[in-house]
Parts: structure tokens; sequence; C-alpha cells
């Protein structure tokens, strides 16, 4: 329905054909790209270019109304030569993935009939999403540095969406921008007051170095949240296995409850991997959220350490903004005073 | 845990015993809520079920100390937290203390206060003015010479010389967000919708969408945010509602109201996500916490969820102008409309067309319709759009066509450019398919933009029956989809559907072992169709499923009924009643047949058509409905039953006519033939205007005669309700009209027994009723109307369905007059009830008319042929006027107990007629006010009277209108001249004025004799009794 824009642009998405439920797609059109808050952030979305392989949706609307656009969602697609496709019962797409699971897939135009056993062997021997090392391609290359704070908080980037930065700068932070496989030496000689682990896309099991790090920056106590990915890295470092879910957990809506005080957040999630309920028993970690539908993990928090994580998304973008208060948990690591 | 309702809405679903414990029909008024509870001792009381009506009354009782006198638990929000909402200022407040920006606005006494208050707010501001009612005098200025002449007449017009300046908001964006919380403080946000007509138009007459389409993420989560911090700030438990104002140009937004309450909206977004607020909301008022609540739809995910919706929804408000004279058809801050339909597609355009559809006021969709093409000048276009009225959508589609650029159109009408771009889709299309070869892929398109096939036929010259075949060959068919709250994400257990083109495969199968029932609603309230037929409805589903009936499915559109609930069936389709939409789903389910005769006229009109088309309809066949829809052949019927009607006859010229008119002698009742929903009939006093009244009736339908009926003065109405199988014949109830015949029968007030009529008309009406209900092989329910005069007994019409009085009859006479119906469509025997079991009930039983002419902007009061009520209370009691003292009040009439009354009768004969009332009124102590003539009358025989003037002579004093604003006045008797029809031979403009104005005022008008009578003895008997209060019991059972 809402948050196109920002979902089309979340890193986590890479490698992905994205199919929306809601029917109507388009309809406010698209913000202008180049306008950066003064951080030189991008103001309207979460990178710098749509991370999704493609986008199926049931109607897609080619005139758009909004004081805030500057294109059409079509525009905006051809410019950047994403495929998409309308007319699709997007419903009973859904249906299928809930029913089969997230699969592989082929968005295929042609003038002439399509072969489809054709198109099933090409696919067959296509690069799995499995297997796909996203982190060359998401991460960032080199060490960036973002607004004006004192004090700074390293970003260890997994494939970061760009209101973690704005959350944390809101918070009166610097934000360090390092690459996903940084070393926790690099890490230490910005002098952080706090690390997160960002968000991102695949299987935490291909970030290796990034787990590395998690282990030791718990070693070392320090100030540590993980966010989606990043929760599955730091809940692998703490000794929790992590496992694919069959068709994830995504959207602007999910129930979790937070164990500390029984109050329930509505909360954003784009997860396709989650931390394994059962192996937490034998863990660092104890459970901290809980998915009000299928229980599964959805925040986690180190027994003895400062370090926390969720699954979920509190920093929105597309999505409520009920768990902003995360970031201030990590404000609290980090030594700030609790607000009354 | 035991629960007790009060309501005294007879013909609702609410009031039958199956819902409650303990059920009272009585008045919702702190007096009467002190005496249930001295009975019933209740721990806790829930006040955001019932509308305003009930929250007034609970703050009222809180007030009062009552509920603390009785120990009594608010359950749900309390009553700081209601008052935080229902008080401007209180509201403002608490918005400031939890960052939520109201709309800036402040009092002026004097222009330039007043321009200095439009400058700091910028222009254009909007000019209300302080104690007028209906908004009167105030006004939008964009400059400071509008600003003048708005202001100076505001002031003038404002009795405490005020007005308020306020921001102008009419072109900003008007959303609305339904939130729920519990005690706990979890909140969420189970709905968002947008409305079409902007802030311009009231939420109640807006064309909505949910969820909101032309939101984006920011703009969507920051009221969102807003609404979770409101709520939580007033301290909201269970539901409510708040509603913003947005900028169409930047994301600056104002909450403008919280309704802590059960509303319509809510009601909508319950429908709209399938989410049950108002259950939901009961639960968490008894102290459930959200995460405790399982979602009703898959029944294994949690309640504490915001439902995603893959489909849009498309509220459309019925209005019934055509049935009030004089009234004002603007839309505006005042809702006007008395219904409403939703529809629910997968493009806009789908749903916004098949919401014109189940409207059912003879429209097709947007275009294409039976009156189309009708063209208009620019400046008339201009005018419409910037001044909406209930057609302003076929406004847009017209300026479309005449070449508006949809910049144009968005200017003008303040309506979003993104739906202005969707009517011009529907318009494009009707062009293309007008013009091309109706292809595969364009019908395919057509569909899917909502068209029907008898639009379609109509722009290719054809039968719709040639386009549903055609369509078929090419396998265009729609899907059934599921309505889940989860998108497809969770599967549903619930069938709660919907048909469109946007899709290819079907969510559910009908087993064909299971073959079952369709059981027809009767659409959106509207004047002469309301909750009765819902009523009916859930009543024949319960009937079918009490005699072993496994899967039956409903068909109905609107969202304020227990019908369009899905757990009541076994599959509810939220769709249209329509021909085509029907026969789509009799292919899906492939049923036993069709029950037509529960949805009012509605659902019946449908029988013949679908059983032209195979359809099995169960109950009284097509055939014999026809026989009784048809006025020759119904006529023809009775002159062999050797029973009487008043004459009657049709008319194609007026020569002829005329010559009846004659004959029969005036005044005579005339209507057109074919009748479409609204359309007029009149009594008609002269030649003149009979002439006039043909000449219209035909330009209308120049197809169709106009029938002429002598119109038989100093009659009485009477209704029976009965069921039969054909055979045996069961009545209901004799249900005589305390009106005399003239006023609507849905208008009138009923009583049962019937108190006027002797043993001989009783027994004549009895015997008839059973002739002509086998005569018609009637299978289900009927309902007869009868009209007595001179002890001589006519038929009027008989309409074989569900009847408006239905409700009233069978919680009366403790007799289920739908589940008795369900046995007899069954073919199931009928059980044996104690014959005329009616004249054997002890209470009195009266149904009083409620009115919304409040609403109506100019709308005349004074009743006639055509119904204007858009509800009604019944009360029960031991006595005629124990029940009609509770019915007066439950329908807003106060009983006052001394004061003054204004007395204003025309015509000697009604004031002889009122003599002894009037005389009754000065002996309970009443003071007497009378215009000069009828002061004159009364004078001499019962002694001083206070002579008035007429409003139009303000002058002379003391003047009719000093009275009412001094409020000098607590009732008035009104007869118009000579009889109560007067209003069509020439309305006396002063009389309107006297109505319009005591209306406006809050102040009674009784405006037929048979009323003033029954009110005057209604406060004499008062002075010695006091009125019972008693449950009602529940239906006999039946085997």
């Amino acid at each position: 329905m809402v948050g196109y824009p920002e979902t089309l642009t979340d890193p986590s998405y890479s490698g992905q054909i994205l199919t929306l439920t809601y029917p109507l797609i388009g309809n406010y059109g698209v913000p202008d790209p180049s306008i950066k808050d003064h951080d030189g952030i991008s103001k309207f979305f979460e990178s710098e270019k749509i991370q999704v392989r493609g986008l199926v949706v049931h109607e897609l609307s080619h005139t758009a109304s909004h004081w805030n656009l500057s294109m059409t969602l079509d525009e905006w697609l051809y410019n950047e030569k994403i495929p998409g496709i309308s007319g699709i019962d997007t419903r009973a797409l859904t249906k299928k993935l809930r029913d089969t699971g997230v699969m592989m897939a082929a968005l295929v135009v042609s003038d002439s009939e399509i072969d489809s056993n054709d198109i099933k062997k090409q696919l067959a021997s296509a690069p799995h999403y499995n297997s796909e090392k996203f982190m060359n391609t998401v991460s960032t290359k080199q060490d960036e540095i973002f607004g004006t704070g004192e004090k700074t908080v390293v970003v260890i980037d997994t494939g970061v969406k760009n209101a973690i930065l704005r959350n944390i700068i809101n918070l009166g932070y610097k934000v360090v921008k390092l690459p996903w496989n940084t070393s926790f030496k690099k890490i230490m000689s910005y002098n952080p007051q706090g690390v997160i682990i960002s968000n991102g896309p695949g299987d935490p099991q291909n970030c290796p170095d990034t787990v590395e790090t998690a282990k030791k920056l718990i070693e070392n106590n320090i100030p540590t949240l993980g966010i989606c990915l990043g929760a599955q890295i730091i809940g692998l470092a703490g000794n929790t296995k992590t496992y694919k879910l069959k068709y994830g957990h995504r959207g602007q809506n999910k129930p979790c409850v937070n164990l500390d005080n029984d109050q329930i957040y509505v909360t954003s999630q784009n997860h396709g991997y989650g931390i394994n309920p059962d192996s937490l028993k034998n863990s660092e970690f104890n459970l901290w959220f809980r998915n009000a539908d299928d229980k599964t993990v959805e925040g986690i928090k180190h027994k003895t350490k400062n370090c926390i994580a969720v699954q979920f998304h509190p920093e929105a973008s597309p999505g409520p903004y009920d768990c902003k208060f995360v970031f201030e948990e990590l404000g609290h690591l980090m030594g700030e005073e609790k607000a009354a | 845990m035991k629960s007790t309702l009060i309501n005294p809405n007879i013909a609702t679903i609410q009031t039958d015993t199956r819902f409650a414990d303990q059920v009272y029909l009585l008045p919702v008024t702190p007096e009467y809520v002190e005496s249930v509870v001295e009975k019933e001792r209740p721990d806790g009381i829930m006040l955001a079920y019932g509308g305003q009506t009930a929250l007034n009354c609970g703050v009222k009782l809180e007030e009062a100390g009552i509920l603390q006198k009785y120990g009594i638990k608010v359950l749900g929000t309390q009553i700081p937290g209601i008052q935080k909402t229902e008080d401007r200022q209180l509201f403002k407040d608490s918005m400031g203390q939890c960052g939520v920006p109201v709309l800036k606005s402040k009092t002026v006494r004097n222009f330039d206060d007043a321009k200095k208050t439009a400058e700091e707010l910028g222009y254009p501001v909007i000019i209300r003015v302080a104690y007028t009612l209906g908004g009167r005098g105030g006004g939008v200025a964009y400059n400071e010479i509008e600003l003048h002449e708005i202001v100076e007449r505001g002031l003038k017009a404002s009795i405490v010389g005020q007005v308020l300046i306020e921001e102008y908001i009419g072109h900003w964006k008007q959303i609305e967000y339904e939130v729920m919380q519990d005690y706990d403080g979890n909140n969420i946000i189970v709905c968002n919708m947008e409305n079409v007509l902007a802030m311009k138009v009231h939420t109640g007459d807006n064309i909505v969408v949910a969820p909101s389409q032309t939101l984006d993420n920011h703009e969507y989560h920051m009221l969102r945010s807003a609404a979770l911090r409101a709520t939580k700030h007033v301290g909201i438990v269970g539901e409510c509602n708040i509603q913003y104002a947005l900028e169409p140009n930047s994301d600056r937004y104002v909450a403008i109201e919280i309704n802590p309450r059960l509303s319509r909206s809510s009601a909508l977004a319950s429908k709209a996500t399938g989410y049950p607020l108002a259950y939901m909301s009961a639960k968490i008022g008894l102290g459930y916490n959200l995460s405790e609540l399982v979602n009703r739809i898959t029944k294994s995910t949690t309640a504490c969820f915001e439902p995603s919706l893959d489909y849009i929804v498309c509220k459309h408000p019925r209005w019934d102008f055509s049935k009030f004279e004089l009234v004002n058809r603007k839309l505006g801050p005042t809702m006007k409309s008395v219904g409403e339909v939703m529809a629910v597609g997968r493009t806009f355009e789908e749903s916004f067309q098949k919401s014109i559809r189940m409207l059912d006021i003879g429209n097709d969709g947007l275009v294409l319709n039976r009156a189309n093409g009708k063209s208009f000048d620019d400046e008339e276009l201009e005018n419409k759009l910037s001044h909406p009225d209930d057609k302003v959508l076929y406004y847009v589609a017209a300026a479309l066509k005449a070449g508006f650029s949809v910049e144009r159109i968005n200017n003008l009408s303040a309506i979003d450019p993104w739906f202005i771009e969707k009517i011009k889709n529907i318009v494009l299309l009707e062009e293309k398919i007008t013009k091309e070869d109706l292809g595969k892929s364009l019908l395919f398109e057509a569909k899917k933009l909502g068209f029907s096939d008898k639009q379609i036929a109509r722009a290719k010259n054809k039968n719709p029956d040639d386009i549903r075949k055609l369509r078929k060959e090419y396998g265009i068919v729609p899907s059934v989809k599921q309505i889940d709250t989860l998108a497809a994400e969770w599967p549903a257990v619930t069938n709660y559907l919907y048909l469109t083109y946007g899709g290819n495969s079907h969510d559910i199968v009908i087993n064909p072992e299971e073959k079952g029932i369709v059981v027809l609603g009767a659409g959106p309230y509207r004047i002469g169709s309301s909750v009765e037929f819902d009523w009916g409805t859930v009543n024949m589903v319960w009937g079918l499923q009490e005699n072993g009936e496994k899967n039956i499915s409903v068909v109905n559109c609107n969202p304020e009924t227990v019908s369009t609930d899905y757990d009541i069936c076994t599959r509810l389709y939220f769709e249209e009643l329509t021909q085509e939409r029907i026969l789509d789903i009799t292919e899906f389910e492939n049923p036993k047949g069709v029950i037509t005769c529960v949805g009012g006229q509605t659902a019946n009109n449908l029988t013949l058509g679908l059983s032209k088309h195979g359809i099995n309809i169960m109950g009284t066949s097509a055939q014999d409905v026809d026989r009784a829809e048809d006025r020759s052949k119904f006529s023809a019927e009775l002159d062999k039953l050797h029973i009487q009607q008043p004459r009657w006859q049709a008319f194609s010229n007026l020569t002829e006519a005329k010559n009846f008119a004659q004959e029969v002698g005036f005044p005579v009742i005339v209507r057109p033939s074919y009748v479409l929903s609204g359309a007029a009939m009149k009594v008609v006093w002269s030649q003149d205007e009979l002439k006039t009244y043909v000449k219209e009736a035909t330009d209308v339908s120049p197809d169709h005669p106009v029938v002429i009926s002598k119109f038989m003065l100093n009659s009485l109405e009477v209704d029976v309700d009965g069921i039969s199988n054909g055979q045996e014949v069961i009545i209901g109830a004799i249900v005589e009209h305390i009106d005399s015949a003239g006023v609507h029968s849905g208008d009138a007030m009923m009583c049962i027994p019937p108190w006027r009529l002797n043993n001989k008309t009783i027994e004549t009406i009895t015997e008839y009723t059973t002739k002509i209900a086998t005569t018609f092989n009637v299978k289900g329910p009927f309902n007869l109307q009868f009209l007595v005069h001179d002890n001589h007994v006519y038929v009027i019409e008989l309409n074989i369905r569900a009847s408006r009085s239905m409700p009233f009859v069978s919680k009366l006479v403790k007799i289920n007059l739908i589940s008795l119906a369900s046995k007899a469509i069954l073919g199931i025997p009928l059980p044996k009830i104690t014959k005329n079991k009616w004249q054997k009930i002890q209470n009195y039983g009266i149904k009083v008319p409620q009115f919304s002419f409040m609403q109506l902007d100019g709308a005349d009061i004074a009743l006639g042929v055509e119904m204007q009520s858009t509800g009604e209370a019944a009360c029960f009691g031991s006595s005629f006027y124990d029940a009609l003292s509770k019915g007066l009040t439950s329908v807003g009439y106060n009983l006052p107990q001394t004061g003054a009354a204004l007395v204003t009768v025309g015509g000697s004969q009604n004031k002889e007629k009122l003599l002894q009332s009037i005389a009754t009124l000065k002996n309970l102590g009443f003071k007497i006010f009378a215009t000069e003539h009828t002061a004159e009358f009364f004078e001499e025989k019962i002694g001083e009277i206070e002579v008035v003037h007429k409003i139009s002579e303000p002058q002379r004093k003391p003047n009719i209108s000093d009275l009412l604003y001094e409020r000098k006045i607590d009732f008035i008797i009104n007869i118009p001249s000579t009889s109560t029809l007067e209003k069509y031979v020439g309305m006396l403009d002063d009389e309107y004025q006297i109505r319009r104005k005591s209306l406006e005022l809050g102040v009674p008008v009784l405006t037929t004799i048979e009323l003033a009578d029954s009110f005057v003895k209604t406060l004499d008997w008062l002075k010695n009794n006091k009125p019972t209060i008693d449950p009602i019991e529940p239906y006999d059972p039946i085997d």
C-alpha cells in the first residue's frame, strides 16, 4: 500500500523479485532521488538505487498524484533498468508462495509463445539465491562518515538502510559506516561508543567475517545492536543457530511482544532467515521479543554483556515508528541516561 | 456473564432476545436507564456501542451520580476520557499535550478583530456564526472584501454577536484512522480511510475508500503515530476513530476529532478489513489484553495486529432527497445520507462502479446509464464541481467529457487528481467500447474497470444477456476472493467473499455434495427499507439452519448490518444485489435455490429475472410474486375473490385521467406505474394539479402510464403480517395505524391490538387475508395493506415478502414469523399455533417513527403519502398510554408535565376535533398560545388563550419567533389547514416557517390530529401513572 520507494531501495531485497500484496501500486509516484539531507544521506530512499531484481504487481498506477513526486514508478523502474510486470493475480501468487515457500523465478517477456519448460531449465542453471554472495555488492567499499556528533557509532554495513543511519544521527551521534568484513581492530580505531550490525540480504552464514567481529564485540563488551541480518549474525556469534523460514516475514504489520514488559508492538519486518528458538537455551542470549503470531524469535538480549538485537526494523521506513525506542536502548547501553 | 440491553429500536436484530439475557425496549435516557439499573443491578455498563445517544446518556448518568450510587463500573473508555474528546476545549488542550496539532481558530466580536485573525491564519478562512442553527450565515472568505461581507452578516445573525474565524481546510484531504487500545496501553490501527470529496463534505456523506490511496509512507505513519499518541493520551479503552485533515500540498495536518465509541466509520472499517471492532472492543472493555484475543478469521493468529488489505473498498452513501420537498441537496458539513453501501474490488474503478450499482437507485455505474448523455455548459459544470451535491462524481465525468483538465477539476472540486484520473479511465473506456469492436481484451478491460453487462450492452445496443453469453464464450468470469485480514499470508477459515475481475483463480471451491441455499439481503438502508430487513435476513438464515440446512450463503452489501457479519452464515458474499452478480454467484455455487423474500423490495425485484434465467426461487414462485406486483393482474384476482379495492386505473393520456378523476372525485393518488425507487407518489386535489403532475410523470418515464386511484379521506389503514405455506395461513397480527390514511404506512404510528376496529371488520380482514394468501400460493412471509372506510374493507396492496412491521409483530406476539417462513419455504409442516394468538396478548405495542428532518436543511416536516421517516422505535406496555409514553420518549419527544403549548390549527373541522385535547391541556395547567383565528375559536369554548402573531409579521408582538427563541414554548400543535394534506394544495409558508424553526430549536411539533390527541392524552396519563419497566419476552419456541 505505502512504502514502495523505501522497499525497492532496501538492500535486504537484493537478489529478489518482489511481489506486493496490495493491488494498486505507484499511486503517489516516486520522490526525487537526488535530494539529500544535510548529512548527505538520501532523503527519501534507503540506498542509492533500486535493489530488487524485478517487481510484480496487480495494477501499476500510470499516473501519480503527490506534492512530493518527481516521476512515476514506471519511469523510475525504466530509468534504473529494473523490469516489472503488472496485471498479475498477486493474491494467487502470494498463496502459492505461502504454500510452497519462496522460490526461484524468472520474469519473461516475449511477443511469441513462451516455452515455460525452457525457462525452467534456464532457471535451474542460474545461480541460486541461497548461495549468492551479496556482501560484495551491497556493502560499502570504503569507510564513510555521516553527521557531526562528537561521539561515534560504527555501523557495520551488511546492506544497511539509510533510516538506520538517520536514527543514529538523531540520537546525536556521528555515524561511521564500514564494510561488512572490517576487522575488530579497525572498528575500535574509530573509538566508537557503540556498534550496529545492520540489516542485509541472504543467509547470515555467508558473513563469517562479520560473525567473528561480533564475537569480539561481545567479548569486549562493546555496546552492540544487531538489526535483522545483524541480529542473526550476533546470534551466531553467541552460539545460537539460524534457519531459513518457509516464506519469511515481510510487511509493516507484524505484532511482537516485548517480554520485558509484555507490551505488544507493531513492527516492520523483512527477513527470510531467523534464529532458532530452541537454540537459545544453550546460548549466551535471552529472548527479548517474540512474534505474537508464530512465536518466532524477534529479538534477543545478551545475558551478561551489552549486546542486544532485533529481528524487525526499528528504523521503520517503510513501516510504523513504534519501536524507535530500540535505538534508545542502544543509547542506554552506551551510557545515556534513561528518559524519565 | 449476564448482559442487559436497552434499545427501543424494535426492528433491529439486536433486540432479539437471542443476543442478550434481558432486552428492554426503552428510551435510552438517564431516567429510563436508571430504572433498569435499579431492577437489574449490573456490575458494569458499556457506553460505546449505542452511538452518540448512549455516550451522552452515560456522561449524564455519571454527572448525576447514578453510576456511583449503584456502584457501576464503566467498561471501556472512562468518563474523563470521553469528556476529553467530546468537549472542544478539553480536546484542544489534550491534543496540545501529546503533540498532535489542531485547527487554529478564534472567536471575534467585530470586523477589525476578524481581519486581524484572518491575516494571522492566512486566507481562505471559514466564518462560523455562533448560535445559529444549521450553520446559517457563515461562509468561506478568500479575501478581505468577502470577509467583510460575511462577518458583518454573521454578526447580525448571531444571537450573541460572535463569529468564529477558522482556517479554511475544505480542500484538505480527509483521513480517518480506527484505533484499538486495551487497558495496558497496547494499541493498534485497524484501518485507515480516505474521503474522495476531501474535507468539504461530511464523512457520512463522502465517498470513502479504504485503505487510503494518495498518502505516502511518511504521511501514513505520521498520522498513524499521532493517532496512537492521541488515544493513549486521552485514555481510550476499546475502539475509537480519529479524523484528520491533511494539507494536499505538504505534510501538514490537524486532528479534527476523536470519536470515543463505535461509529459508522468503525462499522465500515470492520467490514472493510474483516476485523470485528465492536466484538474485540467489548472483550477489551471486559479486561482482556489485545494479545490474548485471537483473529476471528484465521483463528490462529493474534488480534493484536494491523490488517493488511489486498483490495480496495469503496463506501458510497445513499441519499433520499427526492422524498423531501424543498430540501437542499448540497453536500457539506451536515450529514444528509440515510444509508450506505460498501463495494470491494481490485481496482478503484471496479469498486466505485460496483458501489453505484449497489445503491439501487437505477444507475448501472458512473456512465452508460439509462438516462445518459445530458450535456452541461462550462459554467454549470464549474458550479456543480465547486458546490458538490449527490451527483458530483457524475459531473466530474461530464466535465472530463467536456474537455476539462484533471487539474481544473481538482481546483474546482478539491478531489485528488488520482481519483479524477481513475474516473477518466472509466470515461475513456466508455468511449472505447462505444466505438470499437467488442473483442476479448476490450471486454475484459471493461469488466476490470467495473463495467456491468448492462452498461456494455447499452454501449453496443445489445441485450445484457448477449454480453453475458459473449463474455462466457471468451472465458471472462469473475474470481471469488476472500477477505482475510492478512492479504493471503495465512490461511483463512471463514468464508468472507467478494467477486472481482482482478484475478484469475478462485480462493475457495464449493463441494458439489454440499449444495447450499443463497439468501439475498436488502442492500443499503434507505427510507422505507431499513434494519427490519436485516432482522429478516438473519432470522431466515437461522431458521434454515435450525431446520437442518448446513450451507447458507448470504449476499448483501450494507456494511451497517448483522447479515453482513461473516460468522452468521456459511459463506458471505459482500456483493451487488443485481441480476448479473447473483447469476455469477449461483453459477459458482450451484445452489438448491435462492431466497428473495427477506431482502425487501430490492431482493424481491430480482425474483422474476432470476427465475427466467433458470434459478430456483425458494418460497412463493416468481409467477405468483409477479401476479401480486403487477397491478392489473392483482386487481383481476381480487375481482375474482369479490374483494374490493379503492378504484384505480392506468393512464397514458391526460384527458382520460381527468375524466377518471372527475368521476371518482378528488382527491386522488397518482403515481408512475413503473416506479424507480424514490419516484414520487402524490395526492392531487384539483384538475390543474393533475395536469402538472401527469406531465411531469410522463416526462420521467414516457413508456409507462400513470396510475390514479381514489384517495379515501377519513379512513383507517391496517397492516396484516403473516405466513403461509399455500394451504395454511398464520396471521402474525392485525396492526392498526393511529394516523389516518394518507400518512405513509412507514411514517404512521402503529398499534397492536387495534383499538378502533370492530369485531366484524377484524373478521372480514382475517377472512380476506386467508383467501388472498392461498389464492396467490404464498409460501413464506407476506404483508397485506387494507383501508377501512365506513366499515368497508378495501385491499390496497399485497407484498409477498417480509415487511417493515414484521419484527414489531413478531416481538410483541412472540411468534418469530421469519422462523415460520423458513419452514414454509423448505416445505416442512407448520407447527400448530394458537389461533389468533395476537388477540390474546396482554400487552399493548406501539411503534413510533423516527424522523431526521433536522439534518435535512429545508425539508418540511408535515407528513404525506411519501415516506419520510428514517427509523422507528416501539415500546410495549400494559396500557395504550404506557406504551405510547415510552415510544414518544424514545424518538425524542420530551413529555412535559407543565409549560406552554402553541396551537395553530387550520379549518374549523380540525379545530372541533382538537377541542377536547386543548381543554385537557388547559386542565393540566398548560399555558396555551394560539394564532388569532385559532385563539378565537378555543377561547370561546374553553376560556383564556394567549394570542400570538405569525412569524411573517415580525413587527406584531408577541411573536411566535421570539417565543421560540426564548424557549417559552414546550411543544407545538400545528395542523395544516383543512386536512393533513393541505401542503399539497399549496403549502402555507408561514406554517412551514413555524415547523422548520421549531425543529431547529428542538421544540416538538405535532402535525396530525391523531398525534396531537395521543400526545395530550399521554401527558394526562403520566400525571397519575408511571411507565412500566419490563424486559421483553423471547419468542415462543416452535417445534
